[in-house]
Order: structure tokens, then sequence, then C-alpha cells
């Protein structure tokens, strides 16, 4: 199945970025890529700045130092709307929907960037608004068909069990059509077969979509079976990047995760 | 060139009679499916035309006339079409259970010697590949969800626009050759292979011919009155002999539309956004509509509970009464019009049995107290009575004469007998099977020579005409004073209680009876939840004293109910005890369909049932159990055995 995979170019580069807030520094001096049609892990111990990282990437937060290059442009800052104009699309790690809206609603609003007629033809549900509120439901229910949430199409998402308001979450970023998908513990708090799902539409979306997948996951289990490259923090510092393999056997990894032998 | 218009105007066989409805309704909706959350449908003569060129697609692999073809899947337009373009070249469909893991349908495809399998999706072909090597007739795979299919590399794997493509281009350079194909077809021939589910041993593949299908669907329609308007929804498993019927053999002879559902978790939404005429489901499917219903009013607010019961008490003394067309006074016709504007109407709304005719339950007994809810609120339902080996129908109950406790009566042309010893209920009839493929001692066994057929269940015809089934033959027994024990019969007594999920009743060779209860834990989970009572797991909740007193008081409310009839009195439920764990199919104690199987827990749990019958009312147990991960654990818990009170039998009074 790999040689169809057929990794690409760089997509992102993050280069030597640093943020601190006050004295505290969360990010010293890390660089990392992640290419075309990867799914690329950061991993580390808690603390160790992986969720400041996708902050920086999506760009919530804004690094002191360094740069970053999305799709061949280089920025320094960055808008949160601006990042998902541009094709970055994320979930998080406490699930953010609108909880009294419909899975069929809060998906549409990840279609909202790609929407051109305004408030106001929309509100009168006319002629081409009409057009394309159709079109961008078909877009939708492609993507209700793929995570299998068919069942609850109409139903308000805060009364979903958790595991199916992060497929919604996912499902919410997939709408977008982005070229880098951020996935904040896509799994945290879930049980084995929520897991297993979870991973086979990560797979999938990566696979059907060739969306590239930026992800922070603390499952190691998981972590290793995704991804295709591995990049491991530890208190704001980059120590490991490369396969799972490799990765796996590093002492630095080792330690970090272990705490360091004396012997 | 005239045989062959006389062949295909016999309408001897489901391809012509599919032809005839391309001629005389070409623009009906036949089929339908919910895909990408809009209803898509297919008219008659677009079914002709699909069929048409599936059909020339398998013949341009080579495929010869008695062919067998697996369909492995959910309920999708496309494989009953495949149905039908099989059945046009002579070959034989054989449905197979689409949940069934790898090993069983390597077993049916192998002892079906299938050329083809035409399957549903990744899943499926997944399954199907992975046995592939021990299936030595099977050349050809056809899936028709493309979804993640892109990297199959498989030479003999293909698409199933692809095959029609093909077909499309055979037709063009053989014209005749579909239509040839169907002319040839007798009623006669072997229409299809259904295998049984088989709680007792392999699956046996019953042969059906086209005759054997066709008659009984006629025969059913004319009796239910199914026309061309009506609707029906197309849920339960292919390979199963009732959605053959329903969705394949009554609608290709009445000329109905049929609906698939998106996927199998939406189909209470689809049956509601579609109001079917007619719906057939297990008692267990209504058993749990009714469940869903009623936690949902405990939570509804304290007026609508209050409209709620006080318009169910109404339906209770009315509705029935109404359905049977028995005389209802004014005053109660009016108050009974009102509930159906305030509660039934919406009820049945939600449900969607709003435009229900007829609805059906069979396979197992149904709780009295269940049928009369549904009956009470104007939904027809009946009982019917069939088998696979029948083509489904043997007796079902006529319109006016519906009760929970008989069957009803045999359909048109079907003969039935009680043999005199044994009590087991045998019967003759056109949709009678051509014999088990491959099996004839197996047929032998179960046909005899004047084509009289073993059900295996024991029965008796009641004064009114109408078969009554006690039990599988096998299964009844007595207690020590005499006393007949019906397991299945207290089960499902005690099963109508929405707490009580499953029970297995013991008394055979007994002094008095006994039960093993699985608590329903939604109802009971919500029963806790509102009294603020604290669980974590169905174990704890089980073992609960306040949830053995509301099982307690249910079986009580039974063993009353028992008592009222005086040859049943003596099987009144003495002792219970709540089982630390759900039965489960996974761990073998119920068959896939959900029956028990006795054998099993009786070895299990044998020292749980010596102890029903000691004095004891306490006992450890240590059960092993495997969690979802595949990791295997231990459970400790002391269960708890408590009494039932036992009632005098009462006699009816005038």
């Amino acid at each position: 199945m790999n040689e169809t995979r057929n990794i690409g170019d760089t997509l992102l580069k993050v280069d030597n970025i640093s943020l601190s807030f006050g004295g505290v520094k969360a990010i010293t001096g890390v660089s990392l890529e992640i290419r075309e049609r990867e799914i690329c892990a950061i991993i580390g111990p808690n603390g160790a700045g992986k969720t400041s990282m996708l902050n920086v990437i999506n760009g919530f937060y804004h690094p002191q130092e360094g740069t970053i290059t999305f799709g061949g442009e280089v920025r320094k800052q960055m808008r949160p709307h601006l990042a998902a104009a541009g094709g970055i699309a994320r979930t998080f790690q406490n699930v953010a929907l609108f909880t009294g809206m419909s899975t069929l609603d809060n998906i549409m609003t990840g279609r909202n960037l790609k929407m051109k007629k305004n408030f106001l033809w929309q509100a009168l549900n006319i002629g081409p608004a009409r057009k394309e509120e159709l079109e961008h439901r078909e877009f939708v229910e492609h993507i209700i068909d793929f995570l299998e949430i068919e069942a609850i199409r109409k139903t308000p998402v805060g009364r979903l069990p958790y595991g199916l308001q992060k497929r919604v979450e996912l499902g919410r970023a997939l709408a977008a059509e982005p070229k880098l998908l951020l996935l904040d513990e896509p799994m945290a708090g879930m049980n084995v077969e929520e897991k297993e799902d979870m991973c086979r539409f990560i797979l999938d979306t990566n696979d059907e979509f060739g969306t590239t997948i930026g992800l922070i996951e603390h499952d190691m289990g998981v972590v290793m079976d995704l991804s295709d490259h591995v990049v491991v923090l530890d208190h704001g510092e980059k120590i490991a990047d490369g396969v799972p393999d490799v990765v796996r056997a590093d002492q630095n990894v080792i330690d970090a995760y272990l705490g360091v032998a004396h012997d | 060139m005239t045989d062959r218009q006389d062949s295909l105007s016999s309408l001897d066989t489901f391809p012509k009679l599919l032809l005839d409805h391309g001629v005389n309704r070409p623009a009906r909706v036949a089929l339908r499916e919910k895909d990408l959350g809009i209803w898509l449908t297919w008219t008659w003569s677009e079914v002709v035309g699909n069929v048409r060129a599936l059909a020339c697609g398998l013949a341009s692999f080579g495929f010869e006339r008695g062919d067998k073809v697996a369909i492995v899947g959910d309920n999708r337009p496309e494989l009953y079409m495949a149905m039908m373009a099989i059945q046009s070249l002579g070959g034989v469909p054989v449905p197979v259970y689409q949940d069934s893991v790898a090993e069983e349908m390597q077993y049916v495809l192998e002892h079906a010697e299938v050329k083809f399998a035409i399957v549903e999706d990744q899943e499926q072909t997944d399954k199907v590949l992975s046995v592939q090597d021990r299936c030595p007739n099977l050349t050809g795979i056809i899936y028709n969800d493309p979804r993640g299919m892109r990297h199959y590399r498989q030479s003999d794997l293909f698409a199933y626009k692809e095959v029609q493509a093909r077909g499309r281009h055979f037709d063009k350079d053989n014209p005749d050759y579909f239509l040839d194909e169907i002319a040839k077809g007798k009623g006669a021939d072997v229409g299809v292979m259904l295998y049984t589910s088989g709680t007792t041993g392999r699956p046996k593949g019953v042969m059906l011919s086209h005759d054997n299908v066709i008659i009984t669907s006629r025969n059913a329609n004319a009796r239910e009155r199914f026309r061309d308007t009506d609707d029906v929804l197309a849920y339960l498993p292919m390979a199963w002999v009732g959605d053959h019927a329903i969705s394949y053999g009554q609608a290709l002879c009445a000329g109905y539309s049929v609906s698939c559902p998106e996927s199998s978790d939406t189909v209470m939404i689809d049956l509601r956004e579609l109001g079917p005429t007619s719906f057939f489901a297990p008692p267990r499917i209504f058993e749990n509509i009714l469940t869903n219903v009623m936690v949902r009013m405990e939570d509804a607010a304290w007026f609508k509970q209050k409209l709620f019961k006080y318009f169910m008490d109404i339906a209770k003394t009315t509705g029935i009464r109404l359905l049977e067309g028995q005389p209802v006074s004014f005053v109660e016709r009016l108050k009974y019009g009102l509930g159906q504007v305030l509660v039934f109407g919406p009820l049945k709304d939600a449900l969607g049995f709003s435009n229900l005719r007829v609805a059906y339950t069979g396979g197992e007994a149904i709780g009295p107290e269940l049928f009369e809810f549904y009956r009470s609120i104007g939904v027809n339902l009946k009982q019917l009575y069939g088998q696979t080996e029948a083509t489904v129908y043997v007796t079902i109950q006529p319109d006016g004469q519906v009760n929970s406790e008989s069957v009803g009566t045999p359909v048109p042309d079907c003969e039935i007998k009680i043999d005199e010893s044994t009590k087991e209920v045998l019967y003759r009839s056109p949709g009678v099977f051509v014999g088990y493929y491959k099996n004839d001692e197996a047929t032998k066994e179960t046909k005899t020579e004047d084509g009289w057929v073993h059900t295996g269940d024991a029965g008796y015809i009641d004064d009114v005409g109408h078969v009554r089934i006690i039990d599988r033959a096998k299964d009844v027994g007595k207690l020590n004073d005499g006393t007949m024990f019906a397991p299945k019969f207290l089960e499902n007594k005690l099963k109508f209680h929405p707490n009580i999920r499953e029970a297995v009743t013991f008394g055979d060779e007994k002094d008095f009876v006994t039960a093993f209860i699985n608590i329903d834990l939604e109802s009971m989970g919500n029963w806790a939840e509102r009294n603020n009572l604290n669980y974590g797991s169905y174990v704890d909740l089980a073992n609960r004293d306040e949830i053995y007193a509301i099982i307690q008081s249910n079986i009580e409310e039974s063993n009353r109910s028992l008592a009222a009839d005086p040859s049943l009195a003596g099987s009144q439920i003495k002792r219970f005890l709540i089982l630390h764990k759900l039965l489960d199919a996974d761990d073998g104690e119920l068959t896939r369909t959900g029956k028990i199987r006795r054998k099993i827990v009786f070895e299990r749990y044998d020292d749980l049932i010596q102890a029903l019958y000691s004095d004891k009312d306490i006992i450890p147990i240590e059960a092993k159990v495997t969690f979802e991960n595949g990791k295997e654990g231990v459970i400790k818990a002391d269960l708890k055995i408590r009494e039932a009170e036992v009632y005098a039998s009462v006699q009816k009074a005038g």
C-alpha cells in the first residue's frame, strides 16, 4: 500500500520557533517539517509544548522568534481566520462545538469560509444563495456519509456521547477542505472501540482526500500505528524527529517518558 | 419467436414478472434508497435496464445456468437487482447474513459452491477475499460501493458499474441473449437458496423454487390485500426468508415499492420519513420501541405524563374493540378520537406508523401486554408463523381475530396437522421447499414423502381453529407434580416487563419453577438515575436490594396472571436470582438472533441452578469475562436469591 502513498514536498516548515509567556518559555528554538499527504505526530510528556506548537501553526499564538512557511509562503504573524482561509483546519482538545445545533448544522459551519454570498442573501434564501447552500449541503452530506454519522444528522450535538462529538468535530474540520488538518488529542477520553473508529477515520481521511495531518496524541500505540513521522517535544525543545521505529528506540525519548535512569 | 413470447407471458419466474412490470407500470417506483440524505428512486423500467446490464455483464464472464452467486451486504437496491439479474440467467442467488464473520461466510460460500460473490462494500470484500482460497469455485467478486477500494489490485475483483458497462457492450453484440435466457426459465427451477441460521449444527441451504416463492407470495398478497400502492422498508437481513418474501417475492408479485434505509443505524429515522404501509419486525424490535417510548415518557413533564396515562387507559379499553370492529359507545368513540389527536396520532407519527395498514410479528411469542399496547393505539399488529422451509408463511392471524396467544389460521393452500403423540405441528403447502442443498438425509428427516414438513414446534389447534404454538417440542417438560412446564412461554411473560431484558426458567423434573433474570440496563439505569442511586456497572446495579425488590414485584405480577389460568398456575416462579452478567451471543449463551442456548446456560451456570433449588439465599460466584479489548478478567460477587410470592389458582368467575 505504501508505494501509492506518494508523500510529497514540504507543506509546512516551522523554523526555529520560540514562544514565551512573560518569563515562561513554552517553546525554545523548535524546527519541524510536515510534508504533503503525510501524518505527522507531535508527542511529548505533559507541558512539553505540544498544544502551544499547534496554536502557533494555527496562528492563535504569535511566536517571538522564528518563521513559518506554509505552502511556500513565509509568514511571521498570522491570524487564526487567515490560517483557516489558507487551508489549515483543526479540532480541539476539549470539544468546541455548538451544542444546541444539529450535527448537520455544526458541520455546515465548517463551510462558512467557502460561502461567497453575504449574510443578507443567505437570510433571504433565494436564487444564487439557495443554489450555493445546496452545493455545500451536498459536500457536507459526503462528509456525513464518510464519517458514518447519518443516524445523528439531525440530533443536537449536546445530546451526543463524547466519542461522537469528537467525530462531528472532525467532520466540521473536514468541511473546510483543509490542506493541513491539525488534531489536538483526537482520542483523549475515548474507549477502545471509539479509538479504533477514530484511527480508521484519520487514516481514511488521509487516504481518500490526501489531507496532510498534524496530530497530537498521548496514546503511544495509536501514534506509532498511525504516523509516518513523529516529532518529540520535551520542556519546549525538540528531542527527536523521525520515523516511528527510530523514535521509539531513541534514548532521549525513553528518558523523557520514563525519567532518566541513574546507573 | 412465439415460443419465447409464450414463455415470457407465463409469469412463472421472477425475471418474467420484472419484465411485465417494466411494461405495465414503467414509471412507478420499484426501489428506493436514501443516500447522502436524499431518497433516490428506481422506477420499474430503470430496474429492468439495470438488471439487463448486470445480467449481460455476468454473461460476459461466462456465467452458466445453475451457477450460484453469493449476495453479501445490507439491504441495497443494487443487491436486490443483482438477485433479479442472476435469476434472469437461470442462476441461483445465495444471500448471506451480512454480519457473519469470515469463517461462517466461508462455510456457506464453499458449501453452496458459489461462482461469484456480489458484495456491498470494502468490509464485505475483505471478508470474502480472506476466505477466497478456501472457496475453489469462486472466480469473481463484484463490489458495489467503491469507497476505500482504490488500492485493491486483485484481477478477479470488479466494480458493479464496471460489470454493467461490460454488460451493455455484450448486450449490443448479443441483443437477444437477455430475453432468450429469461424465456428458458421455468417455475420449477430453483430460484434462491437461503441458509438457515442453525441453532443446532451447521447451517443448511434451503432450496426454494420460483413456484414456491411466487405461489406463496401471491397467496399472501391476496389474503393480506397487498397491492402495487403498498410501501415497505427493507431492513431485515436479505439472507432471512422473511425479507426475501416481503421485499422481493411479494413485491415482485404485487409490484409495490421497496425502500432501503440509509444505514442500519438509521432504520427508525427512515421509517418515520417513509411511513410504510406494512411493517414486519420480530417481537424484540417492538419491545425496544415500546421501552424507548416508556423511558422517554417517564422523563417527560408532569402534565404530559398524566395526559399519556389517561389516554392510554382509554386506548386499552376502546382501541382494540375499535380495531376488531366491535360495538363502541359514542362517548368512548369521542374520548378515543380526542386521544387520537393528542396522543396516539403524534406517537404513531413519531414511530413512523402513520400510514401503517398492517404490522406483523413472528419468530417468537410476543407478550400480551406488548401486543395490546400496539393494537390499542390503532396499529393492526398481527402474528404469523412460518419457516424458511415453507417460504415463510404457514399461518397468519385473520383481521378481526387477533390475540396474543395464537398464530392464526393456515394461509391459502396450506394444510396443518398435529402429530398425536409428540404434539408436533406439521404442514403441507405450495411453499414447501425443494430440499436441503447437498443434504438428502436432512431433507428426508424434515419432509415426508407425501410433502408434510416437521416444524419441530409443539402446538395445538384451539376451538376456533387457530394454531397455538407452545414451545420447541424438545424444550417442553413437566414439573414433578405433572404440571406442564413450557420455559419459553414463562420467559416471554417475564420479558414483557420493561425492567427484564432476558430470563431463563428452570423446572423440568423439579418441584417448582425458578428463574435467572437479566435486568434491562437502559430502563433500570434510568430508574436508578431518577432515584439518585449511584452505580458503577451492570454487576453493581444488578445486585442492589432496590433492584431486587422491583424485579420481585414484576415476577409476582406475572405469577398473578399465571394463577388466573388453572393449567399454568402450577408453573409460577418461586425463586429467582439476577445474573451478574448479561447473557451474550459473544459468549455463546444466545444465538445471533437472540435466542437462548439452553444447553450452554445449563452447563455454565449449573452451580447457580443447584443453589436455586437449595435453601441458600446467597451464593458467591467467580466468573471469567472477556473485555472489549480482548483481555480477560474475573468478576467476583455474592449473588442473592429471593423468593417470590406464589398465588393460589383462581377460577375465572362466570
